[in-house]
């Protein structure tokens, strides 16, 4: 029985966050009402002529720096076909002299997914087609708006590095991290400023050969992609162990169904006839520019990631999560005032997770001593995080009107010895190493302290005791 | 030579808009007395799609407003200007001459048309032209073809035709035309005007509907030198709305005029002196060489090698980009629309109503040599000789300022006599290699041939320089009223 390797490249389509549009000075804006932000340039009336937004140029830079491309001088070409909500009937896009080259996106696990390009184009209008379930064919109308033609979106293609739905789905996650960090797009996948097309295929693990591809598109969320690649790599291992072929196509994804539906075959796929835009001069950012670029790049998340793994000792799944809510700078400056790395990584990786309100480091560090003091409990600090994120202040004096009182050991022992005298058929079930009897002995001296004592000191506690 | 209107004595636009500016003639009375002329020859010669007599009057009224006020409404002030009808005009209905742009009235003005405008001048009309400027003859019209006022059973050239029409039937003293491959220099000569395409990016294309982007240029039609210099300082110098437009100012060029051609070193290209060209037109080109020489130029015979393969290059090139240029006719946002079951039934319908054949011949020419697996053997192999004969030019300028050339092969022929495309595509020979290199080049009248019908003299110049392109126009302008009045 032959194992399968599923191979995976992606095309992801992001809108810059420019405030206006590629080629015209038109508002670069989702939502407004349609056909409002059109000039004769984004409709392609005659005559009109597109002029390069220099902030698009930026904005795709910045993100080809980040993503450790090589910024090159490059070319805009015409891609050929007809479509409604296409003005032109041709896109501007760039196609073999791209501005970013061979790029890297590293994920949280240490991947590094290879990315071959990441080029500037203009997107389409948007088709709505009314009446017969909003399918083109069985419509009895359809609207175009505008608004959306000629806003700048880069394409970023990444190697087909990609070998599981699940790194797939991080490879974006960890795109859309890099896009936002750079301010380069809103990265949002929802509203369509993100777009996934993935290109699939399959081959016996030990292979080096890439097997025949399909390109699956109407990927709407990271949701649909995983379970799209999960699809297509099923059909196509089940195609291929019944001794038939995979054909080069590319498929469309039906979320509702759960399938995917050829779309075009390779042999139907469209000329597009690219040649050289002539309304436009080639681009090359000059040297100075690009290194301004470069030196303006905020710290990116595998850095970000890098740096908190160092300082934390915390493991790489902890330490990817504190990054992607955005806490590593909090926790960095609260571990320099004095905190627990252990606690700071606990608390920011599951008490933080809405924003941190009125909380600072000073006072996040303070929280975390107190704790590796003994003088919270983890139950405690939970609360005092909640009123500090809530109200800020000082954790002691927060501690303190709350009535977190540190108790006295010699109080905590006397509950515990009192625990044991009074439960004596549990005692000897802990003394005969039935550990689950701890929870029941904490929760008596928990219960005989109104919960001021330290679930972990009881534990300690009672293990010191029946050694004894 | 005097134009085919009777009654017609064509003032020069430098004239009229001296009188105009000084207050000793208005405005509305130039253009009523061009409208008057228009409305009598009009229907003869058909230069026009749209007579704009309305808002030429109201716009006329306006200069004379301002020169009642003191100031000064500028260098074409009261300036009749014929605009051919690939010019973008606010309001105005822009047809390219084909049925697909049916009812469409662009929302801005080309570049051109403001900046003219702003300088006092005054649109008359939208003229007549080979449907998207393809064509040699203005037979191409989907409105019917323009007459040459010489002949009115000839063609007038194009595609400019209608423009250069207007201009030889006193309807206007400057007209606008675009040249492609000699769309402004052949209609020129053809009706015994100036014609004149400028360096490529000189003046800004914002506004002028495409047909083949990378060799497109708008330029002027005059009936004198001195008035193609002086449109050519207000429609030129960059434009922030085209990104080919050259950086550069607007050039000094009235001011220069009389610098004279003193020892300018000219070459007549010898490719273009030898078969195919009429023994008539060629005569002309060696006599514009000796008055050239006359009035103190060096003039020699230059070889250009790589221009004897323009034709084939133009006709790959230009179609290629015109396919992709007219794609959004497609009936979805404007113009015509054929209605049909399903959008690409309805985009083919509306095409094959819309365009005549010599749009589609060019369209699926140039959609073929854009192919996949066409392309290196086609269009990559057509921008190879483009760039042979931008070096074999910029060798011949290395020993010479400028070069000289017949227009057109012959002078302006009958309608229907060149049914064959083939045929056709050559009267652009020796126009098409300055679209190819970007370099300017100007059609100055030169005298007529054995049938009486004018004759046009093309100097080519390096790219920008212009100013002393028309040193020598002027030179060969004054030549020819002396050998008229002698």
């Amino acid at each position: 029985m032959t194992e399968w390797e599923t191979v995976i490249g992606l095309e992801v389509h992001c809108e810059l966050a420019t405030a206006t549009k590629l080629f015209c000075g038109c508002r670069n804006a989702f939502g407004d009402e349609p056909n409002t932000n059109v000039c004769p340039v984004c409709l392609g009336l005659p005559g009109s002529l597109p002029v390069l937004n220099r902030g698009a140029v930026e904005l795709a830079m910045r993100l080809g720096l980040a993503l450790g491309c090589e910024v090159r001088p490059s070319l805009f070409h015409r891609k050929n076909y007809f479509y409604p909500d296409m003005p032109k009937d041709y896109q501007i896009s760039q196609y073999d002299q791209p501005v970013n080259v061979d790029g890297v996106v590293e994920l949280a696990d240490g991947a590094r997914i290879g990315v071959e390009r990441a080029h500037l184009e203009e997107d389409t209008g948007k088709s709505s087609h009314v009446g017969g379930g909003g399918r083109i064919h069985e419509a009895d109308h359809s609207l175009v708006d505008y608004n959306r033609a000629g806003v700048p979106l880069v394409e970023i293609v990444s190697r087909p590095d990609l070998r599981s739905s699940e790194q797939a789905k991080a490879y974006v996650n960890e795109l859309r991290a890099v896009l936002l960090a750079t301010g380069a797009s809103d990265a949002r996948m929802e509203e369509g400023s993100m777009r996934v097309d993935a290109n699939i295929s399959v081959r016996p693990v030990g292979s080096s050969v890439l097997g025949t591809r399909c390109e699956v598109k109407n990927l709407n969320s990271t949701r649909s992609l995983a379970r799209a690649v999960d699809y297509e790599a099923r059909r196509q291992i089940e195609l291929l162990s019944a001794g038939e072929q995979v054909l080069q196509q590319t498929r469309h994804w039906d979320e509702a169904d759960g399938r995917t539906s050829p779309l075009r075959s390779k042999e139907e796929a469209f000329d597009y006839r690219y040649f050289p835009e002539p309304d436009l001069v080639p681009l090359s950012p000059e040297p100075a520019w690009q290194a301004a670029v470069g030196e303006a790049l905020p710290l990116l998340p595998a850095a970000r990631r890098r740096r908190l793994a160092a300082a934390t000792g915390a493991g790489a799944a902890s330490v990817a999560m504190v990054v992607e809510r955005g806490l590593d700078d909090l926790v960095l400056a609260a571990l320099e005032a004095g905190g627990d790395p252990g606690r700071l990584m606990v608390h920011a990786e599951h008490d933080l997770a809405g924003a941190t309100g009125a909380l600072d480091a000073t006072a996040f560090a303070g929280l975390t001593s107190m704790e590796a003091g003994g003088a919270l409990t983890a139950t405690q600090a939970k609360a005092v995080l909640a009123e500090l994120v809530a109200t800020g202040g000082d954790p002691e004096a927060v501690a303190g009107a709350l009535g977190y009182e540190a108790l006295p050991g010699e109080v905590l022992a006397g509950a515990v010895d009192a625990a044991i005298a009074a439960n004596p058929a549990a005692w000897d079930r802990f003394l005969a190493g039935d550990a689950k009897v701890a929870g029941f002995f904490v929760g008596q001296v928990m219960k005989a302290t109104a919960g001021k004592a330290d679930g972990k000191a009881v534990t300690a506690l009672l293990r010191q005791r029946a050694a004894s | 030579m005097s134009a085919a209107v009777p009654g017609s004595t064509p003032l020069s636009a430098a004239r009229i808009a001296a009188a105009v500016r000084r207050g000793e003639r208005s405005a509305v009375e130039v253009v009523e007395q061009h409208l008057a002329v228009i409305a009598e020859g009009e229907p003869q010669i058909h230069a026009f799609n749209a007579v704009m007599d309305d808002q030429a009057r109201r716009a006329a009224a306006l200069v004379d407003q301002r020169v009642a006020a003191g100031d000064d409404p500028g260098p074409l002030a009261g300036v009749p200007l014929a605009l051919k009808d690939n010019l973008c005009t606010r309001g105005v209905p822009t047809t390219c001459s084909s049925r697909i742009l049916e009812g469409w009235r662009p929302p801005y003005d080309a570049t051109v048309v403001t900046r003219l405008v702003l300088a006092g001048a005054i649109p008359v009309g939208k003229t007549n032209l080979d449907e998207f400027a393809m064509g040699s003859s203005t037979e191409n019209s989907a409105f019917g073809p323009t007459r040459n006022p010489h002949d009115q059973g000839r063609v007038p050239g194009g595609s400019s035709g209608g423009s250069a029409a207007a201009v030889a039937a006193g309807f206007a003293p400057l007209a606008l035309g675009s040249d492609t491959g000699g769309s402004i220099r052949q209609p020129a000569a053809l009706c015994g005007v100036v014609g004149l395409k400028p360096t490529y990016g000189r003046v800004s294309r914002y506004g002028l509907v495409a047909f083949a982007s990378s060799l497109d240029q708008i330029g002027p039609l005059t009936s004198t030198v001195a008035d193609a210099a002086v449109a050519l300082e207000v429609i030129a110098g960059h434009d922030p709305l085209d990104s080919t437009s050259v950086p550069e100012p607007a050039p000094r060029l009235v001011s220069r005029l009389d610098e004279g051609v003193d020892g300018l070193r000219i070459g007549v290209v010898t490719e273009l002196m030898g078969e195919g060209i009429a023994s008539d037109v060629r005569r002309r080109v060696e006599a514009a060489a000796e008055a050239l020489g006359a009035a103190g130029a060096k003039v020699d015979d230059v070889s250009v090698p790589a221009v004897t393969y323009g034709l084939s290059s133009y006709y790959l090139i230009a179609p290629a980009e015109a396919s992709s240029n007219l794609a959004r006719y497609d009936g979805v946002r404007y113009g015509l629309r054929v209605d049909a079951p399903t959008t690409a039934a309805m985009n083919t319908a509306t095409r094959t109503a819309g365009f005549g054949d010599e749009v589609k011949r060019r369209i699926m020419l140039g959609t073929y040599a854009l192919s996949a697996g066409y392309y290196d053997a086609y269009y990559g192999k057509a921008q190879k000789v483009r760039t042979l004969i931008i070096r074999d030019f910029a060798t011949a300028y290395e020993s010479f300022d400028l070069l000289l050339a017949p227009v057109s092969p012959t002078t302006a022929f009958p309608f229907g006599a060149k049914a064959d495309p083939l045929t056709m595509y050559l009267s652009d020979v020796c126009t098409i290699p300055s679209n190819l290199a970007g370099d300017p080049a100007v059609s100055v009248p030169f005298g007529a041939g054995d049938d009486g019908l004018p004759i046009g003299v093309q100097v080519l110049a390096p790219a920008l320089a212009e100013a002393t392109m028309l040193r020598a126009a002027i030179v060969l302008e004054d030549a020819m009223a002396r050998e008229v009045s002698t």
